[in-house]
């Protein structure tokens, strides 16, 4: 079987080497789409995993156990344009850069496809412009 | 040398023939054409600002019941508007936050919906739960009232805000090693970012520096509709340290404004929320600035490179009120995205829009060019206490 997820890795995990334990113990093609450690050092990346379901599972069931939080990818963040000041204040707590201040315009512009689904920005846009959806 | 009197400029305005410019493209238009010539063509120039300004609110008479009713306790959408005035007048304020609000009890509190994301929705046309309680008199012996209103229900409902539009105000940052939630946004520890608040070159008292324009009776743009400066705003403080081109070098004026909230726009009144420290609403100011003379002229081309503003701690010098700053950057720098200070390059991010003040001085901008606005002159100018200024330059 094959699926997209969010994995969460704490602060206190990201030094592990995940990827290496998933293909070598449990024989997993692991595909990281997007990764990215924050500045508080807690890790997201999105992930493609395939393999037997056998292996699927107990690779899943290792990570968990190492305290690695696993999310559906079909939580996605939306950027709701209409309620959008572009104030830019979500500029500096993206830590992807998914969400930039366009210089000379002044305007922000969200990068879907640089999002890590971090939800950092939903409480830091003091508009609420930013939503998460599943 | 360049003379205009207020009358003169409604006259050319009256007549569709009024030269109108925003902040921003005078500053192009000096840098083509030098001050005297620009001061000889343009009539007005139109400045604004687009951001959170916490001391904002709204008047409201709420109207007469059957029987009649002294309300002593109001809540809209379950934010509570202050009562101790005369029987059916409240006044909300924009930072109160709902009763239910949890506040900092889980930190950071979120404060999703405060005063001003009800005058949002006030504006906006949505209906809004009034509830109010009294204790009941002989001549008002009412004593309980829920119903869902309208603006266009309420008799009256003035937008006055005792303090918008701060001359200049501090970059702040973060020094300590845990993230600080604060009215000037998100500050991750160790100088993680620098945010600012105005909109620096389009900013209308950076534009008016020793407000010889700006005063009570101002016409102005206010929220998407018109209101009036009605005096100077709380905290106005002209004695501080200025450049050489007169700006302040830390906050310093700032204008008391208001006007009919049933003619505003819920584009330009927005309710926001502030992670770990509460509830605002962003309001939309645009300022008209008639070119006098070549002086006036002078201090509307004022650039992003020549307006500083003080680089603050949160962490320590701001809360403590200790008075200190650890430099000085324009807003030049500012918006770039990163300052240095010291050795450090820290990226940089608004809190208030420069997107949406630009766009509020091209719309001051027809309004005057179409003639639908006139200038003002103001009964009096905001206060400036000559013999206390100080012109000591940057060095
Ligand atoms: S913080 Fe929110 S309102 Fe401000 S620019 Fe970002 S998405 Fe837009
Ligand atoms: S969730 Fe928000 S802050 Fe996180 S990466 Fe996506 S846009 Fe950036």
């Amino acid at each position: 079987m094959k699926q997209k997820m969010v994995l969460y890795f704490p602060s206190t995990v990201t030094e592990q080497p995940f990827t290496y334990y998933l293909i070598k113990d449990y024989n997993l093609m692991v595909n990281i789409l997007k990764a990215n450690i924050n500045p508080r050092k807690e890790g997201r990346a999105v992930v493609e995993i395939s393999g037997e379901k056998k292996d699927f599972l107990a690779g899943l069931d290792f990570l968990q156990s190492r305290g690695v939080k696993i999310f559906p990818l079909e939580q996605e963040i939306v950027w709701v344009e209409e309620r959008c000041t572009h104030c830019g204040a979500c500029s500096v707590i993206c830590p992807a850069g998914a969400l930039v201040l366009e210089r000379p315009e002044m305007t922000v512009k969200f990068h879907n496809d640089k999002c890590i689904v971090c939800e950092h920005c939903i409480k830091a846009c003091p508009s609420r412009a930013m939503e998460a959806r599943y | 040398m360049v003379k205009r009197t207020y009358e003169e400029i409604n006259a050319k305005i009256r007549a569709g023939e009024a030269v109108v410019v925003t902040a921003e493209e005078v500053i192009s238009m000096v840098r083509e054409k030098g001050v005297e010539e620009t001061a000889v063509t343009v009539d007005v120039v139109t400045t604004a600002t687009f951001g959170p300004m916490c001391s904002s609110g709204v008047f409201f008479n709420l109207g007469h019941t059957k029987p009649r009713m002294k309300m002593s306790r109001v809540f809209l959408n379950g934010v509570e508007a202050y009562a101790g005035l005369a029987a059916v007048d409240a006044y909300l304020g924009a930072t109160q936050v709902s009763e239910t609000d949890p506040g900092n009890k889980a930190f950071p509190g979120e404060f999703n919906y405060g005063g001003g994301h009800v005058i949002e929705e006030l504006v906006e046309g949505k209906e809004v739960l009034l509830e109010a309680v009294a204790y009941g008199t002989d001549c008002y012996p009412r004593k309980k009232l829920e119903k869902m209103i309208r603006l266009e229900d309420i008799p009256q409902a003035i937008l006055f805000n005792p303090r918008n539009a701060y001359q200049n105000y501090n970059v702040a940052v973060n020094l300590s090693d845990r993230t600080l939630y604060t009215y000037m946004g998100i500050l991750k520890p160790n100088m993680g970012n620098a945010n600012y608040s105005t909109s620096g070159q389009l900013s209308p008292l950076f534009n008016d520096p020793f407000y010889r324009t700006i005063g009570m009776g101002t016409k102005i743009f206010l929220g998407g509709g018109v209101g009036y400066v009605s005096w100077y705003g709380t905290q106005h403080h002209p004695d501080v340290l200025r450049g050489e081109n007169g700006v302040p070098l830390s906050p310093a004026g700032t204008l008391a404004v208001m006007g009919d909230l049933k003619q505003m726009s819920s584009r330009w009144l927005r309710g926001v929320s502030f992670l770990g420290y509460g509830a605002s609403l962003m309001v939309g100011i645009g300022i008209p600035i008639p070119v006098l003379d070549e002086e006036m002229l002078k201090y509307t081309a004022v650039s992003d490179e020549e307006i500083f503003a003080p680089v603050v701690d949160y962490s320590e010098a701001y809360p403590q009120n200790l008075g200190e700053t650890i430099g000085q950057v324009s807003y030049a720098q500012l918006k770039s995205g990163e300052i240095t200070i010291g050795d450090r390059v820290v990226p940089t991010a608004p809190l208030s829009s420069y997107h949406g003040a630009r766009e509020i001085a091209m719309i001051l901008k027809e309004w005057i060019k179409n003639g639908e606005f006139l200038l003002t002159k103001p009964v009096f100018t905001l206060p400036l206490s000559g013999e206390k200024i100080n012109f000591k330059g940057l060095a």
